[in-house]
């Protein structure tokens, strides 16, 4: 980039390379153009999330609305609300913690396994291989606000389409859409018909990427198909494995669209999500303040599992090393 | 909900923004938050800033309106608006519409950023939220300068629009509850008469459930509107859901208990589902798998749009000891961001004046008119289905105007409804525990307005 036909150099770049030789190109360019380089992620990385999450905090620390000209400062008052029984917000925030937390757990198992089976099952060569990679990729491209009014109307527990059937069948009825545990499945079942081909695709990709001798040796030491999964694709696809872990978890952690309308939160609030109570805490009854601090407290929990994660792959590598 | 499609080949640094992400998540939601400065303009208006003209003569000036008319509704205000405009060269109304949903948390902070409407359509319980926060200013010279009256208007609507002694809202409908029912199927059950209160209810469900009728004739729902109409039964039964000035949940009550026994046993009995979802009921009313529905006036026009369904409506029988009925009301409000223009004010009179005459047109939407005069002419009573309902007017339910008052709703009396109807808590314990949240948040709701 830095050319001596053009322009003399700024002094400081000058300096730099008579004293150092024989360094690598960024070096010879100098910290001025480092930075220069670095700028538009810092300025993007600094405005649109840095300073968000410090005016965050601050914010979490004041009963704010940001139209009223008081917004009384109020220390850890939203925090230790959150943790004290019996106060306005910390029932509703822990049972919405807890209804994402069974979210997670009934949803990411099922995204990971289903999506590496198909994965698989798409990774072997035969007729038509790549229009059904399509299909199970599909919903993927709806909106939440489609595939969440689908999934209402044909879960409805009396006007629904699959009720419809289960009745002709002579079946009992099934409140999907109104009763545990069966909200479970109206939340669990669209989102991975809905997502289940995203991680597809990543597991497709990872699965390409693990090199063919590797499976001509195994089979040359006669490995079952089993043990050729067990010791050659799963460990090949570690890395991947983990990206899509941390992904799901953290999406399924966020999840909004999906209980906002196709349960609407019931019965009472059980299926309410921790995003669906701090949109409705901010955004509609501008407790902003109490909003950011629930804001907060997930973030710390979700930093924490992808923290645990991150560890968690790292003993692996360097188990494999030693 | 996957939304991240990081492509780069180093995945551990990918796996680095998954965590960073989660953090990103939360940067967002802070940023939708609080970002703008309060507008301070509250009541901004000078002496005399609306006009008195008959007509606007100064320079062409456009307002943006504002409303939630997402549905059958829509086209009759698109029409009127069409209409103004085309009387008033000088004045331009554009109408933008969305989900009644978002345009609480919307409308605010547009109107703060000065990107909003200058004039809104609001529901009698958000006046006192909006006019707490700023949003919207007095309109008092605005009802003298056209000399609206409390006898111009139906009075219990008229005067929920103050709040803090300043009028916030100029009332354009009165939209309560009505009491459906599929007609072929009543005449079928052998019933000709509409039932009116809770004995004929009940002969009228056991009749309908007769040999050849409908095993489950009255569908009572987990949610919307089965809140409104457990307003309407505490009501009935002498309660109330709060004390008349706003400050305490009070629905905690025998009055509460036998408005939610009353729902309950018709699920009991039989002559409802379990699990009703909301709408589910509208939706078999559509399909005349169930003949009798209470829902909003507004519904009417649906249940129009069906083909085959005979059907009639009724105020709502009077279960307990004596008629109400919930009910909200439309009202035109004019925001601070008009208030910077006196221009945008004179002609915002303007446009609300002719709205307001003109309101008969708008009833046909599905509405009851707030004018007495529009009420009372002959164009409206000959209009069956409104005009029916429209006798319920005198004993419509209408919250304190409180700020705040529309945020207790969903975490306390609604949520309690949903528990009670769907098995998972008794009407006591539930009311109980309400109405305790209730009482919090109505006492932090004073503690942040100020009142």
């Amino acid at each position: 980039m830095v050319t001596t036909a053009e322009a003399p150099p700024p002094t400081t770049t000058r300096v730099k390379r008579t004293r150092t030789g024989s360094a690598s190109p960024a070096q010879r360019a100098g910290l001025g153009t480092t930075l220069v380089f670095l700028a538009p992620y810092v300025i993007l990385f600094g405005t649109f999330v840095l300073y968000q999450i410090v005016y965050g905090l601050w914010i979490s620390l004041h009963e704010w609305d940001f139209l009223l000209p008081g917004k009384p400062f109020v220390g850890f008052r939203n925090y230790t609300d959150l943790f004290t029984p019996g106060s306005v917000t910390s029932e509703r925030f822990w049972d919405a913690m807890k209804a994402t937390g069974i979210f997670i757990v009934l949803s990411v198992p099922l995204l990971i396994v289903i999506p590496l089976a198909l994965a698989i099952a798409l990774n072997k060569k035969f007729k038509g291989r790549n229009a059904l990679r399509a299909l199970f990729f599909a919903p993927y491209v709806l909106g939440v606000a489609v595939i969440g009014l689908l999934w209402r109307y044909l879960l409805d527990p009396n006007v629904g389409v699959v009720n419809y059937y289960l009745d002709q069948l002579g079946l009992d009825r099934i409140p999907f859409t109104t009763a545990t545990p069966y909200v479970w499945i109206a939340l669990v079942v669209p989102t991975i018909w809905w997502t289940a081909g995203y991680n597809m695709v990543i597991f497709l990709a990872g699965l390409q990427d693990i090199p063919r001798e590797l499976y001509e040796a195994a089979s040359l030491d006669r490995a079952t198909a089993w043990q050729q999964f067990r010791h050659v694709t799963l460990p090949g696809l570690r890395p991947v494995m983990v990206f899509v872990l941390t992904i799901t978890i953290l999406a399924s952690a966020n999840v909004f669209g999906q209980p906002y309308l196709i349960t609407q939160g019931q019965p009472g609030g059980e299926t309410r999500s921790a995003i669906m109570l701090i949109g409705e805490e901010g955004l509609r009854n501008f407790k902003m303040g109490s909003a950011s601090a629930m804001s907060t407290v997930l973030t710390v929990a979700l930093l924490g599992i992808s923290l645990l994660l991150l560890t968690f792959m790292r003993e692996r590598r360097e188990r494999k090393k030693s | 909900m996957p939304d991240s499609p990081l492509t780069s080949r180093r995945l551990s640094r990918r796996t680095f923004f998954g965590a960073v992400g989660a953090a990103g998540a939360y940067a967002a939601l802070v940023a939708c938050g609080g970002t703008s400065a309060p507008p301070g303009a509250g009541g901004a208006a000078t002496s005399g800033a609306f006009g008195t003209g008959a007509t606007y003569d100064g320079p062409p000036v456009t307002l943006g309106f504002w409303n939630g008319f997402t549905g059958g509704d829509g086209p009759f205000m698109k029409k009127l608006v069409e209409e103004f405009n085309a009387a008033n060269p000088n004045i331009t109304v554009e109408m933008n519409t969305l989900q009644w949903g978002d345009f609480y948390s919307k409308v605010p902070n547009a109107v703060s950023a000065g990107a909003g409407p200058d004039i809104a359509v609001m529901h009698i319980d958000q006046l006192a939220t909006n006019a707490a926060r700023s949003v919207i200013i007095p309109l008092d010279e605005v009802s003298t300068a056209l000399n609206y009256t409390e006898g111009d208007f139906d009075q219990t609507v008229w005067t929920a629009g103050i709040y803090k002694d300043k009028r916030y809202g100029i009332p354009l409908d009165v939209h309560p509850l009505g009491f459906y029912a599929n007609k072929g199927q009543l005449t079928t059950a052998g019933i000709t008469q509409m039932p009116t209160d809770g004995a004929s209810f009940q002969a009228a469900v056991t009749a309908l459930q007769g040999p050849g009728g409908v095993p489950e004739p009255f569908w009572i729902t987990a949610t919307w509107p089965a809140h409104l109409m457990f307003v309407s039964l505490i009501n009935q039964f002498g309660g109330s859901i709060y004390n008349p000035e706003g400050t305490a949940a009070t629905f905690n009550s025998e009055a509460g208990v036998a408005s939610l026994d009353w729902l309950t046993s018709f699920i009991t009995s039989g002559a409802s589902p379990a699990n009703v979802a909301s709408d589910a009921q509208a939706q078999a009313f559509r399909q005349q798998r169930n003949s009798l529905t209470w829902d909003g006036i507004w519904m009417m026009n649906e249940w129009a749009k069906v083909d085959g369904l005979d059907w009639e409506a009724a105020g709502l029988p009077t279960i307990g000891d004596k008629p109400a009925v919930w009910a909200s009301s439309h009202n035109m409000t004019v925001t601070s961001q008009a208030a910077k223009d006196p221009n945008k004010l004179e002609a915002s009179r303007l446009f609300i004046a002719f709205i307001s005459e003109k309101s008969i047109e708008w009833a046909k939407s599905g509405q009851v008119p707030a004018r007495n005069s529009v009420r009372e002419s002959a164009e409206f009573t000959a209009l069956p289905v409104q005009s029916t309902l429209a006798t319920q007017l005198p004993h419509a339910v209408f919250p304190p105007t409180v700020a705040g008052i529309g945020d207790v709703t969903g975490p306390t009396y609604e949520l309690a409804v949903n528990e009670v109807i769907l098995g998972k808590s008794t009407a006591k314990d539930a009311l109980a525990a309400a109405a305790a949240k209730a009482d919090q948040l109505l006492a932090d709701n004073r503690a942040k307005y100020g009142e």
